[in-house]
């Protein structure tokens, strides 16, 4: 063994090569790059679905695809892009970032960490594979009752269902893994001097994250192989009929369904300082205000979950804490708010596309967040649930307030990760596009909603029109910007600018002491945090 | 075609303009912007909240967006702006300013926005108090029921199907200005009373909304659940189920005629004696070629959802009528007992996914209909039924 500077230390292990070496490898950047690129492959795949369903969209009549089609492409875009897009995309730059970020030499359970990945593709494969199976006359089809799987409908559902249900078990697995593999890293494997309260705020929120993907992933299991054995083993868990009640599904369904967003999210709120305070080059603001809030989140994001169901019937009491829990969540988020933008308050700001994407991030993102406190109003919601209203205001959060904010992490650490810069003109182009067409493809939508068009219906009455042709031809430019992300990064992978080991003027953090790329095996020594 | 598809891009140009110049005034123009006119005090109620809601987020959100902007046009290195190294407020007047905003938020959550709406949830909530009638609203897949439990419509029950015809959802005629929101028989209600509406589900859960009423609520089946409606004026009012419940979800309008009081009991009359006449037709003998006649249309509102116009149905979970064992096999045993799970017991119980037609079709509909698939599809079985055995078997 040898202990000289990490930074030119030759790997002292024989490894396999070609796909081997993505098949077995417990090195943690290889495995941060798996996710990654997995998460980049299914957000297209998604896309390319709910491209084809806003073409459906584009006029009033059914001109593409029947119905039954349609419920299917909803669904499973919606399950592709949670589970399959966002939720990878932040383990990856867990793997990547977080050993780098806490001074430690790997993930503390590699193998674990390796099996994580390699149950992601088969879990897609399950997912999707139905629609497959159909066109050779097996099934159905996918899994058609929307991301929600509510009983009965899904217990009336074809195989897609339960291909889906055994889908979410191993997607469920991934994630326990990997949040067990994050919880121990970071509690065990920080670096001499890197206490808790000088842990980079991506690691808090990672931290937190996967606290509370073991608390509800194992309910929503539990959830869904009871609709399982409802389904094929005569059980009436959700049958009014048997002594069940379908509304019990709702409510094991959100007590994880509320925390994922969350999960979906707060790595993204970890990171998103790091970026805005090496552009503003500005240490972070309220870093223990942060810390605290997040904390905060994550507790009451466990509370509150009958708020997606308000119209399903509860008591006046049960209503109104949910009412409230809800709105309560506002105050932790607006110190959050207030700490990012009191972070570029006074700072010297430059705007690469990192910052772009930041900044761009923390309006949209309020917007989804204003529009939430809006639906927490039980009486208004019944107006707003299951409108487009819901689907304009989740896509703030989920697409700006999760995707763009990972754009974000991509355009920041890629040099970091390859060595290489990005095209900065193209970064810039996309950045501007995705802003702009997001906008005009969800703020029709607020508009339909209000104006009463339902969600999940694949046509729509005459008054509609407009505004779903606006928000489907604002999609097809929104689609075809991401080519300009992928083509960025392919290129970025395969050479470009060398970039330097700083990478950004303003970064500081550990992972930028480290030459870019960092060598196969980092911190051979122990750096020590004073 | 193509000249119709870029006048309404061009219109859709015009609109986007309109947005992006406006977006601050939204909340207030008119109303294909926002909720329906308000046809209830719960839409009032409601119309008003929202209006109030949005025009504080929007401040709130113009206020950040502003303090932002001035940041980034100020802060930036290329206008030198040096980089402040502060990490948290320091001076006591810092620490009080820190504060103001999250007391000011404190204030809007829990007061501003929050005691209306503890009023707003209470006043919805309350279906009983000055109840004048009572109805009952079914939801099955792709159909309302509506049944009237009290007062002068006491004992009315129909059912309500979407009548917008497959060739314009298939584009091949011109659309109606009602393009799915069009039914065959709305619920009728009169003006000016508290209606109680009980909601219930056969088969998924359904969600019964109009949203000139500000009421939404689930319809579950095994279970009932309420709200009540309050309508001002007289009028037709339509909307939608609003729960994924299939394939027909986007094709289950839900469409209320709104009349006053003396209309109401003429309707009530006209509607009773309209149900008594289809029911007549119970005792007289039919023809093979008149039920099968009556119960082509039967079929044709009621079962093609499912078992497609071809009766080759959409399996495994719709299943064929060609050629089907239960369509083909004989109703009645040697003793003329129902057989179970034969042709006319499946008709009248259901089984999963199939309703029950029982209470929802009349003797005369059920004979027809049973009749028509026993002869049609393929199917030559030749035998017909006749309504007053149904009536016998009641
Ligand atoms: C190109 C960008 C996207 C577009 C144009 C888009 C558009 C849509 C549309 C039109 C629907 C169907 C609404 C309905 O019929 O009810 C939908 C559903 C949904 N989308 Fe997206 N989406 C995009 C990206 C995303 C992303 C990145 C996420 C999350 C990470 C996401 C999450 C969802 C969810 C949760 C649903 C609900 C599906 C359901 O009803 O079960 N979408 N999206
Ligand atoms: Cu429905």
């Amino acid at each position: 063994m040898s202990y000289g500077a990490a930074t030119h230390h030759d790997d002292h292990q024989e490894h396999p090569t070609g796909i081997m070496r993505w098949l077995t490898t417990t090195n943690h950047k290889d495995i941060g790059t798996m996710y990654l690129t997995f998460s980049l492959t299914m957000f297209m795949i998604g896309g390319a679905m709910i491209m084809a369903v806003r073409a459906e969209l584009f006029q009033p009549g059914l001109q593409l695809m029947r119905p039954e089609f349609y419920n299917q492409l909803i669904g499973v875009h919606a399950l592709i892009m949670i589970f399959a897009a966002l939720m990878p995309a932040a383990t990856g730059f867990a793997n990547w970032m977080l050993p780098l970020q806490i001074g430690a030499p790997d993930m503390a359970l590699p193998r674990l960490n390796n099996w994580g990945f390699w149950l992601l593709p088969p879990a897609a494969i399950l997912l999707t594979l139905p629609f497959t199976l159909a066109l050779f006359g097996i099934g159905d089809g996918a899994i058609a009752t929307g991301w929600t799987f509510y009983a009965p409908l899904s217990v009336q559902g074809g195989i897609g269902v339960d291909f889906a249900i055994f889908a979410v078990h191993i997607l469920g697995i991934s994630s326990v893994m990997g949040s067990i593999n994050i919880i121990v890293t970071i509690f065990n494997m920080r670096a001499p001097g890197m206490t808790m309260m000088k842990l980079p705020l991506f690691a808090w929120g990672w931290l937190i994250t996967a606290f509370l993907l073991i608390a509800t992933i194992p309910v929503l299991a539990g959830a869904v192989t009871m609709l399982l054995t409802d389904r094929h083993f005569g059980t009436h868990f959700f049958d009014a009929a048997g002594g069940g009640d379908p509304i019990m599904f709702q409510h094991l369904f959100w007590f994880f369904g509320h925390p994922e967003v969350y999960i979906l999210l707060l790595p993204v709120w970890g990171f998103i300082p790091q970026i805005l305070s090496t552009f503003a080059r500005k240490p972070i603001y309220g870093y223990k205000a942060q810390v605290y809030s997040l904390c905060l989140i994550g507790i009451l994001s466990v509370v509150v979950w009958a708020h997606h169901f308000f119209t399903a019937g509860m008591p006046v009491p049960a209503l109104l804490y949910f009412m409230y829990s809800t709105m309560a969540i506002s105050l932790p988020l607006a110190v959050l708010f207030y700490c990012w933008i009191a972070t570029i308050w006074k700072g010297s700001m430059t705007f690469e596309t990192p910052m772009l994407f930041a900044v761009g991030w923390i309006i949209l993102f309020g917007i989804g967040g204003l529009t939430g406190l809006v639906l927490a109003d039980v009486a208004a919601d019944a107006q707003y649930h299951h409108t487009y209203f819901v689907v304009a205001h989740f896509h703030y959060t989920l697409f700006a307030g999760g995707i763009m904010g990972i754009m974000a992490g991509v355009y920041y650490w890629l040099p970091k990760m390859t060595g290489h810069m990005y095209n900065e003109r193209l970064g810039k182009v996309h950045f501007w596009l995705t802003a702009i067409s997001f906008n005009l493809t969800f703020i029709p939508q607020f508009f339909l909603g209000l104006a009463g068009m339902p969600r999940r219906i694949p046509d729509y009455a005459l008054q509609f029109a407009e505004f779903n042709m606006i928000s489907s031809i604002a999609a097809f430019a929104l689609g075809l910007a991401q080519v300009l992300f992928v083509y960025n990064i392919i290129t970025c992978v395969r050479g470009g600018k060398k970039a330097t080991d700083k990478v950004w003027e303003g970064s500081n953090g550990l992972e930028w002491t480290l030459p870019s790329p960092p060598p196969y095996h980092t911190f051979n020594e122990q750096p020590v945090i004073k | 075609m193509v000249m119709q598809l870029i006048k309404k891009i061009r219109g859709c140009i015009t609109l986007i303009l309109a947005v992006l110049m406006f977006a601050p005034l939204i909340a207030h123009a008119d109303y294909s912007w926002n909720f329906p006119k308000p046809a209830t005090p719960m839409a009032l109620d409601t119309l008003q909240v929202h209006n109030k809601f949005m025009i504080i987020v929007m401040v709130i959100f113009v206020v950040v967006l502003g303090i932002m902007i001035y940041s980034i046009v100020m802060h930036r290195k290329s206008k030198n702006h040096p980089a402040g190294t502060f990490t948290g407020p320091t001076t006591r007047s810092q620490i009080i300013w820190t504060l103001v905003p999250f007391v000011i938020l404190l204030y809007i959550d829990f007061i501003l926005m929050g005691i209306p709406a503890y009023h707003s949830v209470v006043a919805m909530e309350d279906t009983k108090t000055g109840a004048e009638m009572v109805i009952k609203i079914t939801g099955s897949q792709w159909r309302w029921q509506y049944e009237y439990m009290d007062g002068d419509a006491k004992g009315i029950s129909f059912v309500s199907n979407l009548i917008t015809p497959q060739d314009q959802i298939d584009n091949k005629a011109t659309k109606n200005k009602e393009y799915l929101l069009e039914v065959d028989n709305p619920l009728v209600l009169p003006t000016g009373k508290k209606v109680r509406v009980l909601l219930t589900s056969t088969d998924v859960i359904h969600n019964w909304w109009v949203p000139a009423f500000g009421a939404a609520r689930d319809a579950v089946p095994g279970f009932l659940r309420e709200t009540w409606l309050k309508i001002d004026e007289p009028g037709t009012f339509r909307g939608q189920c609003k729960e994924l419940c299939g394939k027909g979800h986007g094709f289950m309008p839900a469409v209320v005629v709104a009349k006053n009081e003396d209309d109401f009991k003429q309707w009530a009359v006209a509607k009773k004696q309209e149900i008594a006449a289809a029911g007549a037709g119970a005792d007289k003998t039919w023809t093979q070629a008149e039920l099968i006649a009556n119960g082509k249309a039967v079929y044709e509102k009621n079962c093609v959802a499912c078992h497609q116009v071809t009766g080759m149905g959409l399996p495994p979970t719709f299943p064929a009528l060609a050629g089907s064992k239960i369509a083909t096999g004989p109703i009645f045993d040697a003793d003329g007992k129902l057989i179970k799970d034969g042709h006319l017991d499946r008709v009248f119980n259901g089984k999963g996914v199939m309703p029950a037609w029982k209470s929802i079709l009349n003797d005369t509909e059920i004979a027809s209909v049973i009749t028509y698939e026993r002869n049609s599809f393929g199917n030559h079985v030749g035998d017909m039924l006749q309504p007053a055995q149904v009536k016998a078997l009641r």
